[in-house]
């Protein structure tokens, strides 16, 4: 942090400058004159949490995807088939018994174990091939996608909140006072507040278990050099099937979540294909932090865009993927 | 880079093999099966009726020109650049926004011949932008960026209704009558893509082998030892950006008079992974290999339906049997159809020699 403030003083500053008027604008009353020129405070402030709960559902989409990025250099583009597949398996088993954890615990296994047979079947036999790799994970997406087409066909699904979630809560956030003199607070949806939760929880787990356990440590060691790592004795083929079925089981744990704070129709797959790309392109490829950083990023742009600038929502984000690749090609937090 | 490393078996082939011809940069002179190629598809109008030219020849030889530019970037600059039917989507969009369409309150309403330039103009810059910034990065990155950059367009698409009208699109675009020809009519509008695709053909086929592709292949190999050498490295990757774009743009101009509108659908995520799906099919060492992609994928787009029905599946699997066959490809054939047919004459050579070697024994 120092280090960073020593070597770039502008940045740091303007970081801090726009971190306190974010936090300015979240916790005052805001005066009229401000509420004239960019509307009432409630607006923004659900924006603001709907972007940071969206965020929160991209970083377990990117973090699985960087994370079998990182190590094996395999750019899964069959992704979102994964995440739509895991909401599909989420849906089947909430609707069939009415348990929303039965659900997650079920969709991360059965996504899980479709992630180690892509592994074990397809992409050990093309190792280092970066980019046939890549192509036959373009020919699975397309394969997938039409598979669950065939079955689920082309309607949109929603998982059943369960019912202790369901119903807004009170935040201690003032939107506004009335002419009473009796505040306004914020109430918001309890679901998505605990699923972001669940998400912080997810990435710090990550975290701790990347950086404090020995299965960590080979991990990164993988990613910083993988040759070497196999020389060393470690048997890394076992290390790859289990990254990919965990970030293929994250991907299906997201899929659940975005089945029940938003909706599961064909076509989803690609959506969060392009935001977990963008999400890692911002953050830095490889990186679980950047993955955390490019998620809030990109949620807070898409949603703050979609009520501030509704019909130009979509080039925002891709100016901040715009910016970042031009001043920054390797990502906000990567290391090379 | 399994798939782009072939390509550079093929350049010195010609002249290397052919005793210097007396048209050394054309090796397509010398060969029969390229002029029988060639008649048949200047008399295609005398065989094939109106359904078969436009919605099969036309329609093959214009995703064919797309896809050629996926070849030229893929084979030529390693580079995989999924935005290529965007940036032709875009010149289609900028034809129906400068031209004249059903869509009065955004058409501009300008001549053909003004429009046309402009979106050629607006489609190459859009490119190119793109490609500048897909070149920050190398290989494996340059597909990510490029898809992302396709799929925020599309989305772009449909939610911007100034320009773009969202996602119902713009209909009924104008086709260009001049010289009392109605140029859109099934047999004028042929020979225009034909004339089209051909340029383009013979324009890739001839910058492969001036120095400008010459160094371009060398990027592709070995980028260091080129930047060694005083060459700007990003500055050939960008060039080569610019080049595909404008064929892509080409393509995008004939695909909206194809069809007349242009909506986002036409520019969706899984279009653009067609076009890549159309090059690798086909082959991405050799200019002709898109086309014959493009042929093999209008056809099984057109006919799956019937023959999936015939043998008693479901008709609308269509895309399933395509995404298994881009699987069989990449797993089988790194270089596509082209691949196959090679291997396939080079064991037809070895078996005409083994017969001779097995007198020899006996």
């Amino acid at each position: 942090m120092t280090r960073f403030v020593e070597r770039h003083p502008a940045w740091a500053l303007i970081i801090i400058i726009a971190i306190v008027i974010v936090l300015w604008l979240v916790f005052s009353v805001w005066p009229p004159g401000l509420e004239e020129a960019i509307g009432r405070k409630r607006v923004f402030l659900n924006a603001v949490f709907n972007g940071i709960t969206l965020g929160g559902l991209y970083f377990l989409v990117a973090s699985g995807f960087t994370l079998i990025f990182g190590l094996m250099r395999n750019v899964n583009l069959a992704h979102g088939s994964l995440y739509l597949f895991g909401g599909y398996v989420g849906y089947a088993i909430s609707a069939s018994t009415g348990s929303w954890i039965l659900a997650f615990i079920v969709a991360f296994i059965l996504t899980a174990l479709v992630g180690v047979l892509l592994q074990v079947l397809v992409f050990r036999r093309m190792e280092g091939q970066d980019l046939r790799q890549t192509m036959v994970t373009i020919g699975l997406s397309i394969v997938f996608a039409d598979l669950m087409l065939w079955a689920c066909g082309g309607d949109f699904y929603q998982i059943q909140t369960p019912s202790w979630l369901i119903g807004p809560v009170e935040l201690p956030l003032l939107t506004a006072v009335k002419s009473s003199g009796e505040p306004v607070y914020l109430r918001y949806p309890l679901v998505r507040l605990v699923i972001f939760a669940a998400s912080v929880i997810i990435g710090v787990a990550m975290w701790l278990a990347l950086n404090r356990t020995r299965i960590g440590m080979i991990i990164r060691a993988g990613v910083d050099d993988r040759d070497i790592l196999a020389a060393t004795g470690v048997r890394i083929q076992l290390v790859f099937v289990l990254v990919f079925a965990l970030g293929a089981g994250l991907a299906g744990i997201a899929g659940v979540v975005g089945g029940t704070f938003q909706s599961l129709s064909p076509g989803e797959d690609i959506r969060f294909l392009l935001a977990s790309l963008v999400v890692v392109i911002v953050g830095g490829m490889g990186s679980i932090p950047g993955a955390a950083l490019g998620a809030l990023i990109i949620g807070l742009a898409e949603q703050l865009g979609s009520v501030y600038i509704p019909t130009y929502a979509i080039v925002v984000t891709f100016l901040i993927m715009v910016l970042v690749l031009a001043l920054r090609p390797q990502g906000l937090l990567a290391r090379r | 880079m399994s798939v782009t490393h072939d390509a550079r078996v093929q350049v010195h082939r010609p002249a290397a093999t052919a005793p210097r011809p007396a048209v050394r940069g054309w090796p397509e002179f010398n060969n029969p099966a390229a002029w029988i190629v060639a008649i048949i598809l200047l008399i295609m109008p005398a065989i094939a009726n109106g359904f078969f030219l436009i919605e099969i020849f036309a329609t093959t030889l214009i995703l064919g020109t797309i896809a050629l530019s996926l070849m030229f970037l893929a084979g030529y600059g390693g580079m995989v650049s999924l935005m290529q039917l965007t940036i032709a989507g875009f010149a289609a969009y900028m034809v129906a926004v400068f031209g004249t369409s059903d869509n009065a309150n955004i058409s501009l309403g300008w001549p053909w011949w003004l429009a046309v330039p402009m979106a050629l103009a607006l489609a190459t810059a859009f490119g190119t932008l793109g490609g500048a910034l897909a070149v920050r990065t190398e290989g494996i990155y340059t597909i990510m960026i490029t898809l992302a950059i396709g799929a925020a367009f599309y989305y772009f698409t449909n939610q911007n209704w100034a320009i773009f009208n969202g996602h119902t699109g713009i209909n009924n675009v104008a086709t260009p009558h001049f010289w009392g020809v109605n140029w859109r009519w099934d047999i004028p509008f042929y020979y225009v893509v034909l004339a089209v695709a051909a340029l383009c053909y013979f324009a890739v086929d001839y910058i492969s082998r001036a120095p400008f592709g010459l160094a371009l292949q060398g990027v592709r190999d070995n980028p260091r030892r080129m930047a060694a050498l005083g060459f700007n490295v990003n500055a050939h990757r960008v060039a080569a950006y610019a080049i595909a774009s404008f064929i892509a743009g080409l393509a995008g101009v004939l695909q909206v008079w194809n069809y007349r509108q242009i909506s986002p659908g036409s520019v969706s995520v899984g279009a653009c992974i067609d076009i890549l799906i159309i090059a690798i099919v086909g082959g991405i060492t050799r200019p002709i290999g898109p086309y014959i992609g493009a042929l093999v994928f209008v056809l099984l787009r057109t006919f799956a339906l019937d023959f999936l029905v015939k043998i008693g599946l479901d008709g609308n699997r269509f895309r399933l049997l395509i995404g298994l066959g881009f699987l069989a490809i990449v797993f089988w054939s790194s270089d596509g159809v082209i691949g196959l047919w090679q291997r396939w004459r080079a064991s037809q050579r070895r078996e005409t020699n083994r017969p001779g070697g097995g007198r020899g024994h006996g």
